[in-house]
Formats: C-alpha cells, structure tokens, sequence
C-alpha cells in the first residue's frame, strides 16, 4: 500500500522540486544580467532617450551618450589613470606575491602557518581605517595625489590575492620535475626558468589580471588618496550628483566591461586559489 | 669510471635518523639494488648520492672524486623517478633531449641521441606526443630514455617500475636489465619488491632502520642470509624459525628431534626455506593447517610444536588440512641464528 502512495507521489515531488531549481536558477540569472542589460542598453542609447520614460528593451545603437562621455571634461584623463594605476598594481603584486606564493610551497619555514594567516588578515581591516592614516602619511612622503603611491595601497590589496593563487599553483606542480631538471643540468635558477615558468605562466597571467581588476575597481582609496589624478571610479564619484544619467551609465558601462570580461577569462584559477582547481 | 663510494654517511631529520654510518662502496658498471620495506632509508641514501638531499655527516665520492659539496648537474648522474617526471610542456623529443640541449650540445647531435636512445627503448614513434598523451608505461620509458640520453656515469633509480601493473612490470624488468648491462653505466635501483632485486641485480643492499644489513649476490642473500631480517625479509614465503636448545655439542634440539649444528653455549634459532623441507620417515612432526595448490607446489602452512612453520611440497602429493606430515630439513640448508644479536651464526 504504502509503496504504492510514495511510487505515485514521487514523480510529482521531482516535478515540484525541479521546478523550483529552475526557477531559483532564474531569478538568480535576472539579478544580476538584468541591471547589467539595462546598463547595456542605456549607454548605446542616445541621451534623449535614457531621459525618458518609458525606455525601450532593445537598444538603438546610438552613439551619443559614448560619445559625450568621451568629450567630458577630464574623462579621459581619469580612464588613463584607471589604466596606469591598474597595470602597476598586476606589476608590482605579481613582483611581490608570486615569490613569496612559491616560497610557500616549495619551503618549510618557521611561521609558515601564521604567515598564511597574515596574509588573510590584510582584508580584515576596513579600508577606511586604513586610508584615513595612509593619506596623512602619503601627504608627508609627497606620494599623495599619484598615480604611484594608489597603485601601492592598490598592491597591498591585491597581494593576497596573488600570494594564494600563485601558492595554489605552485603546489600543484610536483618538486619532482624540478628534481628532474637538476639531474638533467639545470640549477635552482634555470630550473625555475625551463620547467616552473612555462607551466605556471597562464596561472600567473590570471593572477595579474585579478589584480588589474581590483584596482580598476576600487573606488574609496582612490577618492581620498587622489585630488587632481582621479581614476575613473574616484572620477565618476565625484561628480555622480552633477553629471546627467547618460553620462552615468555610460561611465558605469566602461567600468564594467572589461572586469566581467576578465574575470569571466581567469574563472579556473580563481576557483584554483581555494583549492578545488578543475585542472 | 665511475666506482662509488659511500663513507660513514649519516642523515638525521629532526631528531629521526634515517641514516646511521652507511658504509657502501659500488664497483663500476654494477648493478647494485638497495631493498627494503618503505621508511628504511633506501630512498633517502639514493638522494644523497644524486645530490637531492645533504647527507649530515659522511663522504660521497663518484669515480674518485668527492661530490658532497657538488649540485647534483655536476655529478656525472641521471636519475629516473618513481612517478617519471617527464615534463609536460615539452615532447618526447624535447623532454629526452631536455638535458643534451643544457649541455648546449648542437642541434644534430641532440637529433642523433634522442633517435637513438628513443629506438633502444622502443618509444620512436612517440617522439612528438606530449606526456599526458602517453600511458604509464610509455611515460617510464620516456624517463629512462631521458636518463639514458646524457650518458651517464651513474644512473640511479627510484622505485621506477612501482606504479606500473604487474605484467608491464615484468616485461620492463628484463628489459630494462638488458638496456643497462648495454650502456655500461654504473647503476643504484631502489625497490621495496625482492622478485625485481633478485632477477635484476649483480649485488643486493638490504637496508633495514636505516642500516645496510647485508650486501651480496643475490644468491648469496637469499641462501646465506647474514641476519634474522634477511631471512624473513627475502623468499616468498620467507625463511620458518623454530627455537633450538642445546644438546650436547655441536648437537640441537629442534621441535624434538636432535639436529647437527654450530658450537654455541646458548640457545640458538633454528631457520629453514619452506622449500627445503622433503616428506621423510623421520623428522619434525608437523599438523597441517592451510592447504595451497599453487600449480607448480603445494604450500602448506602448518603447526610444528605451536609454532607456524610453512613447507613447499610437490604438487603430486595429497595432503588436507589437518593431516600428520613427518618433514625432514635438507641438512646442507640449515641456518642458525644469535637470538640476542639476529646475526647468522656458522
């Protein structure tokens, strides 16, 4: 009897269930594609049109609004801005994290554990409490307002990062191969360069652009430390009270894309940098 | 030339001692295996003469020349690795000329000893594939193709043939004793599996806690073994052991029966192959326990005096569980061992 109850019950429970899968899956899909569609639309949509109401679904490939963004005063100072800072900080945290990611791996130290954990607990400290000081400080050495003393609070954010997926790396290249390639006539140092470089490479290019897009996204360090060389979030901030729409979600536009774009390209190895790597 | 030589060579992790004063030395062109089961140091003692691993006291010294201060590139070795290590961004090719091109030797030469070595391991039509197209088998290949290549020396191996399945690893035990015995290399394999020891070396090191307990022939090691360890380490079934009293001199109780033997004033250990026992109308009384027709023999395992004690029979007897055997010991095998020291006593 009972089994019978639970037989016909069963498909009806499975239908319910995969329904509310999908339908969970979809809303989770809208929340975060629709706003981006609505960016989309509004920044290739004239600037009438983005004053309007109501607006249209499907863009209209206008120009306009791209186009005055890019004739805005300043604007395209603050992009070059967005730009250098952010190739500094992928530079200076890969020049910095990926020894130390290695040393990680490859090295038994005293420490090790606590160093791990130092690492972690760079990002437990709210950025305004650290900016506020760094600021004063930066005004004292001379490196307030530019480009290069942003990219170093840049850096210190981005370093974790760095240092745990460059370790994740490294550990998942076996000591062996290096072994090898010391009986094979290598030294410590062209064995890094012949076995460990060529397979680490495309990690360690992931690992730069997940730097470049934290800086490229940071906006609070960037508001305070900088006055005159605003990148484009400090920028857009700025003026986000003054500007018209268009202006905004062309602005928003330009700074979403290429992070999306590159976080979508690195995705693998920053599933790597907590462990469950799909190699 | 390449003699090896290895002087009071100690190693100490922490406060582990891997290694206690291993004295060895290696003639050239032997093919000496160091054995053991894992955690002996025989792996430890390899990396030490390769230059992996820094011995903390002891002197290596390969054809005469000192090399404990030296990277393991100036050595004159080449090593194979249990797991390969064949590089996975290079060929076949490149990964076997991986060390000719560090030596900056020219592009046709390179050509001309990958080809080779890669037709005298039998991998030619593999040279453009990469690693992760290979299969284990293939892969071994490769690294001691790569081995082979630089000429070495000495050519040392770890464990190489563990990771493959068992009929892979006998077709590449005869083959790979054929290849080495070609390249008149000096040669050191390390493996815990005695059958691969016995059929491959000129010379077994049996290494136990980090000490080398006996190293000779194969033949020597497995019938005069030097120590308790030996005996029960080598043979499959491995050696039986009953306690001996004695019984006036030169003379021994054995499970009853009085045996000739050394001169010792104190008890001794009496030690057997199960196949050196024979069906005999006088001898020690054994209870049979556990009955294994393995084709060519009969394993029996069975009870003499409570103690276990296995024989291997014909297989044309019929013996079952439970079954009074009367076996007689082939008295030129017969071996006794010091129960305080474990040492073989003549």
């Amino acid at each position: 009897m009972t089994a019978v109850t639970t037989d016909a019950a069963a498909p009806d429970a499975r239908q319910a269930g995969r329904w509310v899968y999908v339908s969970a899956v979809a809303l989770l899909c809208a929340w975060v594609l629709v706003p981006l569609y609505f960016l989309l639309i509004n920044t290739l949509s004239s600037p009438e049109t983005v004053n309007s109401f109501p607006k249209p679904f499907i863009p209209e490939f206008d120009l306009g609004s791209l186009t005055f963004f890019a004739n805005f005063a300043g604007m395209l100072t603050a992009l070059k801005n967005s730009v250098l800072v952010a190739a500094l900080t992928m530079i200076m945290s890969i020049a910095i994290g990926a020894p130390a990611g290695y040393a990680l791996s490859r090295f038994d130290f005293h420490g090790k554990e606590l160093f791990r954990l130092l690492i972690l607990l760079t990002r437990a400290f709210p950025l305004p409490l650290l900016a506020l000081p760094l600021a004063v400080m930066f005004i004292r050495t001379g490196l307030d307002d530019t480009v290069f003393g942003l990219a170093l609070v840049h850096t210190t954010l981005a370093i974790p990062f760095a240092v745990l997926i460059t370790f994740a790396l490294f550990s998942g290249i076996p000591l062996e191969l290096e072994e090898a390639a010391w009986t094979l006539g290598c030294t410590r140092l062209t064995a890094f360069s012949k076995v460990v470089l060529p397979l680490i490479l495309p990690g360690i290019t992931a690992s730069a652009i997940f730097a470049f897009v934290i800086s490229w996204n940071e906006v609070f360090a960037a508001a305070v430390l900088t006055i005159e060389n605003r990148t484009l979030t400090a920028f857009l901030l700025q003026n986000l009270d003054t500007s018209p729409l268009h202006l905004k979600f062309a602005g928003g536009f330009i700074l979403v894309v290429p992070a999306l774009i590159f976080i979508f390209a690195v995705r693998k190895y920053l599933f790597a940098m907590w462990g469950i790597a799909n190699r | 030339m390449a003699q090896i030589e290895i002087k009071n060579v100690a190693k100490r992790f922490g406060s582990y001692q891997a290694l206690h004063d291993i004295n060895l030395t290696i003639q050239d062109q032997e093919f000496v295996v160091l054995l053991g089961a894992s955690g002996c140091g025989k792996t430890t003692l390899l990396r030490i003469i390769a230059g992996l691993e820094t011995a903390t006291t002891g002197e290596v010294s390969i054809g005469g020349r000192r090399v404990d201060h030296l990277a393991p590139k100036d050595r004159g070795i080449a090593m194979v690795f249990q797991n390969y290590a064949v590089f996975p961004h290079l060929t076949v090719f490149e990964n076997i000329g991986f060390g000719l091109r560090m030596q900056k030797l020219p592009n046709d030469e390179v050509k001309r000893r990958v080809e080779r070595t890669a037709e005298l391991m039998h991998i030619e039509q593999l040279l453009k594939r990469y690693s992760g197209e290979l299969s284990g088998g293939q892969r071994q290949r490769v690294a001691v193709a790569r081995a082979l290549a630089m000429e070495p020396d000495v050519i040392l191996m770890d464990e190489p043939l563990s990771n493959l399945d068992a009929l892979l690893r006998m077709e590449m035990r005869a083959e790979l004793k054929g290849v080495l015995a070609a390249s008149n290399t000096t040669a050191i394999y390390v493996t815990h599996d005695q059958v691969e020891a016995m059929s491959m070396a000129d010379r077994i090191s049996v290494m136990h806690q980090g000490e080398i307990v006996q190293a000779a022939s194969p033949i020597e090691v497995y019938r005069n073994p030097a120590a308790e360890f030996v005996a029960g380490f080598i043979g499959n079934p491995p050696m039986n052991f009953l306690p001996a009293t004695p019984a006036g001199d030169g003379k021994w109780s054995v499970a009853g029966q009085v045996m000739d033997g050394p001169s010792s004033g104190k008890s001794l250990k009496f030690a057997i192959r199960p196949e050196d026992m024979r069906p005999a109308d006088e001898g020690l009384t054994a209870t049979a326990r556990v009955v294994e027709p393995l084709g060519a023999h009969l394993l029996i395992t069975c009870e003499v005096q409570g103690s276990m004690f296995r024989a291997v029979l014909d297989s044309d007897m019929s013996v079952k569980p439970g079954d009074q055997l009367t076996l007689a010991p082939q008295p030129d095998r017969m071996r006794w061992f010091d129960p305080d020291t474990t040492l073989a006593v003549a």
